[in-house]
């Protein structure tokens, strides 16, 4: 990692958190349990981290400990992308879809 | 082509994630937000295995891979599809924990790498830059596991041990806020020292021991009503622990996902403070009643069924205004048919008074009324229905105390200054409670006591079916 990739990254980490202030401003009481499920839900981004991680050779038990571990998150990490999405649109379909359809 | 054009992807996943989560804010766009996320998040995996399957490596095996997405998936989505509504609160928390340690476990496996497989260990720049990533994923990874796991069996109540309940502790002593501070500060202590250590394993566990202790002691002291909030604030410390995650690995996407849910996070947080009118400090380092409850001095007569029903025959307006108490007996149902049977019987108006802060979750009140198919526009906010009190013959309030007492009103006691249903202002009140004890601020309610309130002390559930059955035989 070179001197500009970091500051780079530092770049991206700040604005973002910005930019998350400024996206959330005025949320009715009723949507914040589904809003803060459904950001959860893609706080499970870091699959993308566990992927690489799993990219080593599988020899069943011999199978390098590390890999194990990045195994174990991705499907921790799915489980949290999944179930969070899923949870999330089946309490938008209860609030939300009710409206539309009166 | 070259390799890194590929990950472009990642800001296409980027941007969906913005649109997303801006959407999930308004009612009539949140279920387009959600889908934009879903997207999102399936263009960031395949562009994470295409850059992966094009790189110089290739895909070494695929049998990991493809064994972890797709039995997280299933897991995820049978947990998802199976959860009843009312345990919705205690779900959410448990897939943030999980979040939390599959970022602290990305760190943990890239730790591995050095110490025990030989791979060789960052140098110049990337070794604190790593190191220090490494470190603070795991300090609020594992936290986030271990908090949000507590959160969970408190938003349940307890957890059952050989068929014994437990009901889950709260306690939160003054002194052990500092010892809060000392659990962080040694954290990054020992990230600072392993920076010349790297290959030092006592740093490593002694880092995530700490962290899953700093984890329970933070949510231990907070109780029921305080609960959402802490979720909401461990949310957003598992998008940041993602972002932290992106450092170790230098992937954008990682850091921009994790860091826009932890800065949203944090404001929803505040957002949900607000509507009780608390402060994040009060929260996490003040315990909320609690400990001085006051004591009951008074006492009132309860009532029976049938004397409700006898009020409320040809009433032309009623309020109900649900809390905790119609969660816990499930009696939405119930609820439901009163307003039906009223409806039919004597063409009466219901509404239903929704606190923001009523049950265990925003939205909770919301939810459980909606799967008892309640029509949308009954459902009414604080501030849009108090006024209607004046006017109203009856207020209904099944399992909710704290969000009617008017002692918020006034200047002094843990209440004063919360936002409250005005339902003293209604012509009766009725109000089903299985007895006058205090709500979770440990206040006496004087609304129990005026002349014009009947108590109906019994299960939300049971007394709900009584009134029905009475009103029936009007």
């Amino acid at each position: 990692m070179t001197p500009e990739i970091l500051i780079g990254s530092i770049t991206l980490f700040v604005l973002a958190i910005f930019l998350g202030f400024e996206l959330i401003t005025k949320v009715p009481s009723m949507l914040h349990t589904p809003l803060m499920s459904g950001a959860n839900a893609i706080s499970g981004i870091s699959v993308v981290g566990a992927l690489f991680g799993a990219n080593v050779a599988f020899d069943g038990g011999n199978t390098a400990i590390s890999g194990i571990l990045a195994f174990v998150a991705i499907v921790l990490a799915m489980i949290n992308v999944v179930g969070g999405f899923a949870v999330t649109n089946r309490m938008l379909k209860m609030i939300a879809g009710k409206k539309r359809r009166a | 082509m070259d390799v890194s054009w590929i990950t472009a992807g990642y800001l296409i996943s980027a941007a969906l994630f913005i649109f997303g989560l801006k959407k999930l804010g308004h009612p009539r766009t949140a279920p387009k937000g959600n889908q934009y996320g879903m997207m999102g998040m399936a263009v960031a995996v395949i562009t994470t295995v295409a850059q992966m399957q094009l790189g110089d490596d290739g895909i070494i095996s695929w049998t990991l891979i493809i064994a972890g997405i797709l039995t997280g998936s299933l897991i995820g989505y049978i947990m998802a599809a199976r959860v009843e509504m009312t345990g919705m609160p205690e779900m959410v928390a448990l897939f943030n924990g999980f979040g939390g340690a599959a970022s602290a476990l990305v760190a943990l496996s890239e730790s591995w790498t050095y110490i025990y497989e030989g791979r060789a260990p960052p140098t110049g720049l990337d070794l604190p830059v790593i190191v220090v990533a490494a470190g603070l994923s795991a300090l609020v990874g594992w936290m986030t596991l271990t908090g949000s796991l507590l959160a969970m069996y408190k938003l349940k109540g307890g957890v059952k041990i050989f068929g014994k309940w437990i009901k889950t502790p709260t306690w939160g002593p003054a002194w052990l806020n500092p010892i809060k501070g000392i659990l962080f500060f040694s954290v990054i202590g020992l990230i600072y020292l392993s920076i010349n250590d790297i290959t030092n394993t006592n740093y490593l566990w002694a880092i995530i021991a700490i962290s899953c202790i700093l984890g329970l002691v933070l949510v231990l002291p907070i109780g029921g009503a305080d609960m959402p909030v802490v979720v909401s604030l461990l949310n957003s410390l598992s998008g940041i622990a993602a972002a932290f995650t992106g450092f170790i690995i230098g992937n954008s996407v990682l850091i921009i996902a994790g860091s826009l849910v932890g800065a949203s996070g944090l404001i929803l947080t505040f957002i949900m403070c607000k509507a009780m009118n608390r402060t994040l400090g009060d929260v996490l380092f003040k315990s909320f009643g609690g400990s001085q409850k006051q004591d009951l001095t008074r006492t009132k007569v309860g009532v029976d069924a049938e004397e409700v029903a006898m009020m409320a025959e040809g009433a032309q307006k009623i309020i109900i205004v649900p809390g905790y108490g119609m969660a816990v007996s499930q009696c939405q149902h119930q609820v439901k048919e009163f307003a039906d049977l009223m409806t039919s019987k004597y063409e009466t108006e219901i509404k239903y008074a929704i606190h923001p802060v009523a049950g265990r979750m925003p939205g909770h009140m919301n939810v459980l009324l909606a799967e008892a198919n309640v029509p949308y526009e009954q459902l009414t906010e604080m501030d849009e229905i108090n006024p209607e009190f004046a006017n109203c013959d009856m207020a209904i309030v099944i399992g909710a105390n704290d969000t009617t007492n008017p002692a918020a009103r006034g200047d002094t006691g843990p209440l004063a200054g919360m936002p409250i249903i005005d339902v003293d202002k209604a012509r009766t009140v009725v109000i089903i409670k299985r007895s006058l004890s205090v709500g979770y601020a440990g206040v006496d309610n004087d609304l129990f006591y005026e002349d014009k309130t009947m108590m109906l002390f019994g299960d939300g559930k049971a007394m709900m079916a009584d009134l029905n059955t009475a009103i029936k035989e009007l």
